[in-house]
């Protein structure tokens, strides 16, 4: 019986493969506006846009559903409201000790405690949730093309496709306004 | 506070992104001048330091019925330095506000470590500092937990709360401009930043999700940055000691401290500005609008002052009343009288626009109200527990001695040489929300629709 090489599983999920498909590169907003307006008609659905910044043109061409790191705060939140709880009232009475006359779970001032919680999980499952959404679960991340100019001033998109249709692609992306067109 | 104007067609996506990169690299002798400084100073501090932990808190000043002094005052001062950053990079970003994008990393940076000098003044306050996890909810062997119906406990889990969620937020925020300094830096440093952009692309889904989360730790950190303060002054007001048992603490406190917070943003500013020539990133008009902001919690502080003495008077508690003369004409008037000459009448030469756009103008205001604000948390900690006039020790009286100074020095020292590193280091200036305020690239105004 042959077993699993586990170097090659860990090769396979920190170099993946690189995924075939066509890059344009744009120098402005519209033009990749555009563009991904024509690919959508053309039912292409799966592909990558970079962008140095967020813009609301291409969030509303792309449709995206919402982003469900939403639940992650909503979750780490009630979960840290539920620890602050917890904690200030079973250590209360797990070695009670009357305090300034007061009842020895007080709530009042356990809300500031539960309350510092709930920003405390709140925020840092926050975090998780963009790590995992935008890290881990992210679909093809680094087997997709890229270029350095991302982040400083062009947008791109990139569009997977069988090497057969990558002509038909590019001509669309030219046709739509891209300054450069690569393949991969 | 409106919009800011357009900027010179100069101004673009690729030179933004060059004219913050261009920080990184040799900052000339301007900048390690002041690194120099600010470590010389850290070493005083180190050295103090030592000393009394050799011999003892004795070497403060402390003397019956003064036993918080230039610790907790350092503590409330940098706790309340710690603010602005939040109200500009969380509050003001929810409210939509575009001239902050220029300012907003600066003052972040200066939030965590802030934060972080802060953190230090309790640890030192407690004189035994390896003791300092008592404080924290841990099983024993005496089977005791922390009493949580005290504010010292509460201030705990606030500042712990607030130096985690500001350091993550300012993390956060870097992520992008981390890439984009990774895409142009060369050498070591692209690999540095290569590995802390952590894989960032700028792709549809690392937006979708990032500018979601990030909307939401705005959302959180609003809340918690006015609650930091309320606890710090629940310390004071819980407490039944004239001129600290007031309602009033806590929007007092959480006003000056944006007050004095914004203040340091300029005080910071101004020199970062020039040692890194941002001059067309960072322009009068957000100084302006700085000094706005200072202008608005100024007169929220002043009026705070004003309350303080009224109630004193109007309340017709005896000792409160004593308190407050003890205050202004006891033999810490001077303590008093500074704090509202810099905090409540300097100020107000920010009405006009020409105090408001002159920089060495508002550079000079904003020392005077970081003087004014570090003898605000003087007199009401120090002053209130001198002038207990309840207690047989009405003569009682205070003197700071050197190693209370040399520690003082010292937080100044680690501050400076933090936030220095951290500008050298890292854009300190955001590179995609600044971008954000620009008009995109677009095509002349033909329209393309398919």
């Amino acid at each position: 019986m042959r077993l699993p090489d586990p170097l090659a599983t860990l090769r396979a999920i920190f170099h993946p493969a690189p995924t075939p498909g066509v890059l344009g590169v744009f120098g402005q907003l519209d033009a990749a506006v555009d563009t991904v307006r024509r690919l959508r008609a053309g039912g292409h659905h799966d592909f990558t846009v970079y962008s140095p910044i967020p813009r609301h043109e291409l969030e509303d061409v792309l449709e995206q559903p919402v982003s469900p790191v939403r639940m992650f705060t909503l979750i780490g939140g009630a979960a840290g409201c539920a620890i602050g709880a917890w904690l200030t009232l079973y250590m209360s009475y797990d070695w009670p000790i009357v305090v300034g006359g007061k009842p020895i779970g007080s709530i009042p001032p356990y809300v500031v405690i539960m309350f510092e919680m709930t920003v405390l999980f709140g925020a840092l499952s926050t975090i998780l949730g963009i790590a995992f959404n935008a890290v881990f679960a992210a679909r093809r991340l680094g087997t997709v093309l890229y270029d350095p100019r991302f982040t400083n001033d062009k947008f791109g998109i990139f569009v997977p496709c069988a090497p057969e249709r990558a002509g038909q692609v590019e001509a669309l992306l030219r046709q739509a306004g891209a300054e450069e067109v690569r393949r991969a | 506070m409106a919009e800011a104007p357009a900027p010179p067609s100069r101004v673009t996506y690729d030179f933004v992104t060059r004219a913050i990169a261009r920080t990184l690299g040799n900052p000339g002798k301007g900048y390690y001048a002041l690194l120099g400084s600010a470590v010389a100073l850290l070493a005083i501090g180190i050295l103090c330091l030592l000393f009394l932990l050799r011999y003892g808190l004795g070497l403060a000043g402390y003397s019956h019925p003064v036993y918080w002094a230039v610790y907790i005052t350092c503590f409330v001062f940098w706790v309340g330095i710690a603010h602005s950053g939040t109200l500009i990079s969380a509050i003001l970003f929810l409210f939509r506000s575009g001239w902050r994008t220029a300012v907003y990393r600066t003052a972040e940076a200066m939030t965590v470590f802030a934060v972080m000098t802060a953190a230090l003044f309790p640890l030192i306050h407690i004189g035994r500092q390896w003791y300092f996890y008592w404080t924290l909810p841990y099983p024993n062997e005496r089977g005791l937990w922390p009493n949580f119906k005290s504010p010292l406990i509460w201030d705990e889990f606030a500042i712990g709360t607030y130096f985690t969620v500001s350091s993550v937020f300012l993390i956060m925020g870097l992520i992008p401009d981390i890439a984009a300094v990774r895409d142009v830096a060369t050498g070591w440093r692209k690999k540095l930043y290569a590995i802390t952009a952590t894989g960032w692309r700028g792709t549809n889904e690392q937006w979708r999700h990032y500018t979601r989360g990030y909307l939401y730790l705005a959302a959180l950190a609003t809340p918690l940055v006015l609650s930091v303060h309320s606890v710090v002054s629940w310390d004071f007001a819980m407490a039944i000691v004239p001129g600290w048992h007031a309602t009033i603490f806590a929007p007092y406190f959480v006003a000056g401290a944006i007050y004095s917070g914004v203040a340091m943003v300029v005080t910071l500013l101004v020199p970062i500005r020039k040692l890194f020539r941002l001059e067309e990133l960072i322009t009068v008009h957000h100084f302006e609008n700085l000094a706005k902001l200072c202008l608005l919690t100024g007169m929220i502080v002043a009026y705070a002052y004003c309350v303080e003495y009224f109630t004193a008077w109007f309340g017709g508690n005896a000792n409160e009343r004593a308190a407050f003369w003890y205050r202004a004409f006891g033999p810490f008037w001077w303590a008093s009288w500074t704090m509202i000459i810099c905090n409540a009448f300097l100020p107000q030469l920010l009405w006009f626009k020409a105090v408001r756009t002159n920089i060495l103008a508002l550079f000079v205001i904003s020392i005077f109200v970081n003087i004014g604000m570090w003898f605000e948390r003087f007199v009401i900690i120090v002053v209130s527990l001198a002038g207990e006039p309840f207690t047989t020790w009405t003569n009682a009286t205070y003197n700071a001695t050197w190693a209370d100074w040399g520690i003082m020095a010292g937080s100044f020292g680690w501050f400076f040489m933090w936030f220095l590193l951290f500008v050298k280091n890292f854009p300190s200036v955001s590179i995609s929300e600044v971008k954000e305020v620009l008009p995109p690239p677009q095509r002349a105004s033909r329209a393309v629709h398919a």
